[in-house]
């Protein structure tokens, strides 16, 4: 059998990098979207919180991160519709005297920065490591998933401590105000990444032996450039739907660790801290303080699961 | 086979536990562990008091913390201080039967002042102790030293045959690596015996019937449950599972005074919060300002002391439960407090003093805090930091849990922070202590201001405490003591905050005493 | 087969000494036991022997292997903060974080395929959706929060059940001691373990519905149906039969997961388990402590994952002939 020309190859490895975007914009999925509209309010929700974030600093009536211009005297005033609010506070103020809704606004964006970049560092690990294991396979695949093994053994909590542990011992007195975020986003990083590991390396395993994949082998195209080029656009595909569910998962893991006492400080808050400082004000009464960031994070959460439902119904054509 | 015996016999425990259900049992949640049973190892206000229902020292103080006979029927103090006798209680027994003899007082003494107890300071180092007779006891000292017996109720006396025939002759130090038959069991002369002991678990005490003093209580059981977590022990108390919780955040205590089936006790402790800084130091750890310190400049001290406000930090933070400050001990520790008061709340003011001190912008500080040490102790941090950024100082602060902020911090870290948050209760209830802990020289060797984290340092403080030490006139030594707070107050060597509020929640049917030193002593409670 | 039985034994002994290695390094950097140990007025000297005594000025490589043999001697020394050895500490506190994370397990498992069947079947139905909306709700709000809501509502609103503790235990042999067999401590198991398995529910919910309706379409439930079997049969006895081989799996493997979820149950309800104890000892610094966990999680990851690996083995034959090769 005569080698295939550059041509034929491209004609087999076809889907190539446009793959993604295709299946992404077949009609199907967008009319799987337009008709369900409680994916419609979802993505509206999830765009609305966005952006929130991304213009927090304009929207937000105060600076609750500018201690200067936080005041003692205005702590734990309910929200503006009762009797003790006061007209400048919607949702009220926490036990500083910070305006609740600036608070979440700017505990939104903080919370979307931790979460985000958690994912996608685990995703840019997962996808590399999970493409390596399964495109080279032998000891480097066994390897990496004996360390994806070790890893499940630590909960983000856990990884969340270690890492905390050894930036405060190796920078000492840094205060959690300068090492909440990298921590945070690291540890999410290190604990979310097996899941988008095995299943890159399991449909690269499925992509290495297609005829595409042996087509461009042998005309010499280098390995590192079909791992990234020609297998890489045909198992991204479910990373997608990984990664808005985990988005959600980070969220919920940043506000346990601050639970815990591992998250961002009370005076850079997000919304797991704001929780957690309203927390302690639940059964004294200033139930404003937990209510709104809860309430804040359980529909960002929620929002964004629905979504992820969605994209892996709408992805999955078998379920349709 | 054996698995069947297993379960019949955790059936008969249940039905035996359900037939003893009248008695009276008191159940008594706190937000800290009792980790060692034995009275020597850590010197902690809430261990003190938990081995106080099994333990008994010579003295005892009462509910106004007055200084009273316990092991030690009377005393006398002979020798202008030097010499002093104490004549011990007879026909008092220990938990095992055995009778309390001199020779207990005297192991005790020996003990307690051994290798890895942690309460050394104590009974003085020179203090000779000779047996006269089996229910006497002499103790001399190389210098005279009136308040010798100011700490002693909290100093247990343990029986020799008991602990020799047990191993644990020595005291077991807080960094035992095995554990010792003394810190998993008591045997004290006092009115509850220990039970059963888990530590971080449960803990379960059966009253003492023959206990040598007058019994106040009604009470045939203390079941004691450590829940650190304030929302749970909270919930705990309004459920009606414990009976007394302590501490209740400020922030709950409305709520628990509303509840049908419990309320709060609240009073004055003598804790006093305060916030130190680096006055050592050429350069600080944590600042912006190279070169020089500038807390080294009575100005910059002066104008932290007008930016903090302590009334609304009283109101926001604390809820109204607390006492402002204007000195490092609380009001009922010494006669003239009224005559000190606090500078006023004047950030204009502070702001002058700083651009005279060479700071017009303010400048940038590091602050260190513990966030579960104290009442509210983060919120008080964080607040100061808004107040300081109104004079323009920028604060960084690092509040972390209490086992990180003390290793950071305190002596054994190197003294490692710039500025910081602290809490001091004098052991013993007393000048003396706050003046050479707090405000004595550090100096290599001796313990005089170890817990002088910011290095303050002034030598005619130093000698205004040494004489107060061995004065024994009440008024002078009180003129002394209203000398060198004048000085430390004049050079602004901290920046009193407040004495917190004890804050107890009991359930209605319990009625207990509650102790200005936070300790939680039930055998002073009645359950109905 | 055999050559694989020891390939993968071999790779979970690797597994175990990597998290040996994580866990005695990471705990090496967290704090210095010391200074937890010695009170404000110990003396230098005091403390520089204490370092040398409890061998913390030996190189880092005889350390290791100081901990790696006594870990083989179940020796996990005793704990900086009460003393005891941790051994017993564990002991005496795993029947507690067992007892929850098996009753949590079983009520996701009970629950989650009940949940996940009803949906599949009855896709739009009402309560389909609620159970969807219920599922989408536990997954959305973080467990510590949900932890709390349910003792305010149970514990001090309606006053029903317990907020915190094992309530009354009885000792089972030697060590155990069981919540199972009294009224308090099964009323204190309830919100617990709904609080722990929440989260797992969903998931395995959410995993039945989906593989439900994959089994659902496939030619051998058409076959099922064109034969004119009852629907229930065809329901229950093949399609849930399929659907549950991989479900069980995973909610073997979530077993481990559970157990170390349970630190912020605890946390929240002050159950006696190794989780609180675990993080008390993160905030004292007990080392001790925190590497004995770390190794017994570690030890419970590989274990399950070994035997489901080697279940699978056994099970699917297309795996056995991978692993010849």
């Amino acid at each position: 059998m005569p080698h295939p020309t550059p041509e034929e190859v491209k004609g087999l490895v076809g889907g190539g990098s446009s793959g993604l975007v295709t299946r992404l914009l077949d009609s199907d999925v967008f009319a799987s979207f337009r008709s369900s509209k409680l994916t419609m309010l979802a993505a509206f929700i999830v765009l609305l919180m966005f952006f929130g974030a991304a213009f927090a600093p304009w929207i937000a009536p105060f600076d609750p991160f500018d201690p200067a211009k936080v005041f003692l005297s205005d702590a734990s005033i309910p929200p503006r519709w009762q009797a003790a609010g006061d007209p400048r506070f919607i949702f009220g103020t926490d036990d500083q005297g910070r305006d609740l809704y600036s608070a979440i606004l700017y505990g939104l964006r903080v919370s979307l920065i931790v979460g985000g970049l958690g994912v996608l560092l685990a995703a840019a690990i997962g996808i590399t490591l999970g493409l390596v294991a399964g495109y080279v396979g032998g000891r480097v695949d066994a390897l990496i998933m004996r360390v994806a093994d070790v890893q499940l053994t630590f909960p983000a909590i856990l990884i969340a401590l270690l890492i905390d542990g050894v930036v405060h011992s190796l920078w000492k007195g840094v205060s959690r105000e300068e090492s909440a975020i990298p921590v945070l986003v690291i540890s999410i990083g290190l604990s979310f990444w097996v899941q988008y590991a095995r299943t890159i390396r399991g449909s690269t395993l499925v992509e290495k032996n297609k005829d595409y994949v042996a087509a461009a082998r042998l005309v010499g195209i280098p390995t590192p450039v079909i791992m990234l080029r020609h297998v890489l656009p045909n198992v991204i595909g479910p990373v997608l739907v990984i990664l808005t569910i985990n988005l959600g998962l980070a969220i919920i893991t940043e506000a346990t660790l601050s639970f815990l006492g591992v998250g961002l400080p009370p005076t850079q808050p997000s919304l797991g801290t704001l929780i957690s400082i309203g927390n302690q004000y639940l059964f004294s009464g200033d139930w404003w303080i937990v209510a709104f960031p809860g309430a804040t994070l359980a529909v960002l959460v929620l929002a964004v699961n629905l979504l992820g439902d969605w994209l892996r119904d709408a992805l999955n054509p078998k379920l349709r | 086979m054996s698995i069947r015996r297993h379960l019949l016999a955790a059936f008969a425990a249940v039905a035996l536990s359900s037939v003893s259900a009248h008695a009276v049992t008191l159940r008594y949640a706190n937000q800290g562990d009792l980790k060692s049973l034995d009275p020597y190892t850590l010197n902690e206000t809430t261990a003190n008091a938990h081995l106080g229902h099994v333990y008994d020292g010579l003295t005892t103080r009462g509910k106004d913390l007055k200084v009273g006979p316990g092991l030690a029927e009377r005393w006398e103090i002979l020798d202008g201080a030097k010499k002093w006798r104490f004549h011990l209680r007879k026909n008092v027994k220990f938990h095992n039967g055995e009778a309390f003899t001199a020779d207990d007082v005297i192991f005790s003494a020996d003990r307690v002042r051994a290798a890895g107890s942690n309460f050394q300071t104590r009974v003085p180092k020179d203090a000779k102790f000779t047996k006269v007779d089996d229910y006497t006891v002499e103790v001399e000292l190389s210098s005279p030293n009136p308040i010798m017996i100011a700490q002693w109720d909290t100093w247990y006396i343990i029986s020799k045959k008991w602990a020799e025939a047990n191993g644990s002759a020595a005291p077991t130090p807080a960094s035992a690596t095995t554990p010792s038959h003394i810190s998993l069991n008591a045997n004290g002369t006092g009115p509850f015996k220990i039970e059963s002991h888990q530590p971080g678990v449960k803990t379960v005490f059966k009253a003492n019937p023959a206990w040598w003093d007058k019994k106040e209580h009604n009470l045939d059981e203390i079941i004691f449950t450590p829940i650190p977590n304030a929302a749970t022990r909270v919930a705990a108390l309004l459920s009606g599972e414990v009976d007394v919780i302590e501490p209740v955040p400020v922030q709950d205590m409305a709520r628990v005074n509303a509840s049908d089936k419990a309320q709060v006790l609240a009073g004055p402790e003598l804790r006093t919060i305060f916030l130190g800084y680096d006055q050592s130091r050429d350069e600080l750890l944590e600042s912006n300002v190279k070169g020089k310190n500038p807390f080294k400049d009575v100005r910059v001290r002066q104008a932290f002391n007008m930016a903090v406000d302590k009334e609304t930090i009283k109101t926001r933070v604390m809820r109204g439960l607390s006492t402002p400050s204007a000195l490092m001990i609380a009001p009922d520790l010494f006669a003239h407090s009224a005559d000190f008061t606090s500078p006023k709340f004047d950030p204009e003011g502070a702001k002058k003093l700083l651009a005279d001190a060479g700071y017009p912008n303010g400048f940038e500080v590091g602050m260190d805090c513990p966030n579960d040490r104290y009442v509210n102790d983060a919120q008080i941090c964080q607040a100061v930091v808004g107040m300081l950024a109104r004079i323009g100082v920028k604060v960084n602060l690092n509040a972390q849990p209490k086992a990180q902020y003390f290793a950071k911090v305190l002596k054994p870290g190197g003294y490692k922070t710039s500025f910081y948050l602290l809490g001091w209760t004098p052991g013993t209830f007393d000048s003396h202590n706050v003046l050479n802990d707090l405000h004595g020289c550090r100096a290599e060797g001796s313990p005089r201001g170890e817990s002088n984290l910011g290095g303050y340092c002034d030598a005619k403080v130093d000698e205004l405490t040494a004489k107060i030490l061995v004065e024994a006139d009440e008024a002078k030594r009180n003129a002394m003591i209203k000398e060198a707070y004048t000085i430390t107050t004049k050079a602004f060597a901290y920046v009193p905050l407040h004495q917190q509020a004890l804050a107890w929640g009991v359930a209605k049917n319990v009625k207990i005493t509650q102790r200005a030193d936070n300790s939680v002593l039930l055998y002073w409670a009645v359950k109905k | 087969m055999l050559a694989f039985i020891i390939r993968r034994i071999a790779q979970s002994l690797f597994v175990m000494v990597a998290v040996a290695l994580i866990a005695f390094l990471m705990f090496r950097f967290v704090g210095d036991p010391v200074n937890q140990m010695v009170g404000i007025d110990t003396p230098q000297e005091e403390v520089a022997r204490l370092r040398e005594s409890l061998g913390l000025n030996d190189p880092a490589i005889v350390q290791f292997g100081r901990f790696v043999w006594d870990v083989l001697h179940f020796n996990f020394g005793v704990s900086y903060q009460f003393r005891l050895p941790v051994t017993q500490l564990l002991a005496e506190r795993a029947p507690a974080t067992l007892e929850l994370a098996l009753t949590a397990a079983i009520f996701a498992l009970i629950v989650g395929v009940i949940m996940g069947v009803y949906c599949a079947l009855n896709r739009d139905s009402w309560l389909a959706r609620v159970f969807q909306a219920v599922s989408l709700v536990g997954v959305s709000l973080p467990t510590f929060l949900i932890g709390i809501l349910l003792i305010y509502l149970f514990a001090v609103i309606l006053g029903w059940l317990p907020s915190n503790g094992r309530g009354q235990v009885v000792k089972i042999g030697e060590w155990w001691t069981t919540g199972f067999f009294t009224a308090s401590g099964l009323k204190a198991l309830i919100l617990p373990a709904i609080t722990l398995g929440l989260f797992q529910m969903t998931l395995i919910m959410r995993l039945v519905r989906a593989e439900m309706m994959e089994v659902m379409r496939t030619d051998y439930i058409k076959f099922a149906k064109a034969r004119g079997l009852r629907t229930r049969s065809i329901h229950f006895g093949h399609a849930l039969k399929n659907t549950l081989i991989p479900v069980i799996t995973i909610a073997g493997l979530q077993l481990g997961s559970i157990i170390a979820f349970a630190i912020i149950t605890e946390t929240v309800f002050n159950w006696p388990g190794m989780g609180i104890l675990f993080l008390k000892a993160v905030q004292n610094v007990d080392i001790p402590i925190m590497a004995a966990y770390l190794m017994l999680i570690g030890f419970l990851f590989v274990i399950i994952n070994l035997a489901v690996d080697l279940a699978y083995g056994l099970v699917d034959p297309r795996l056995r002939v991978a692993m010849r090769a």
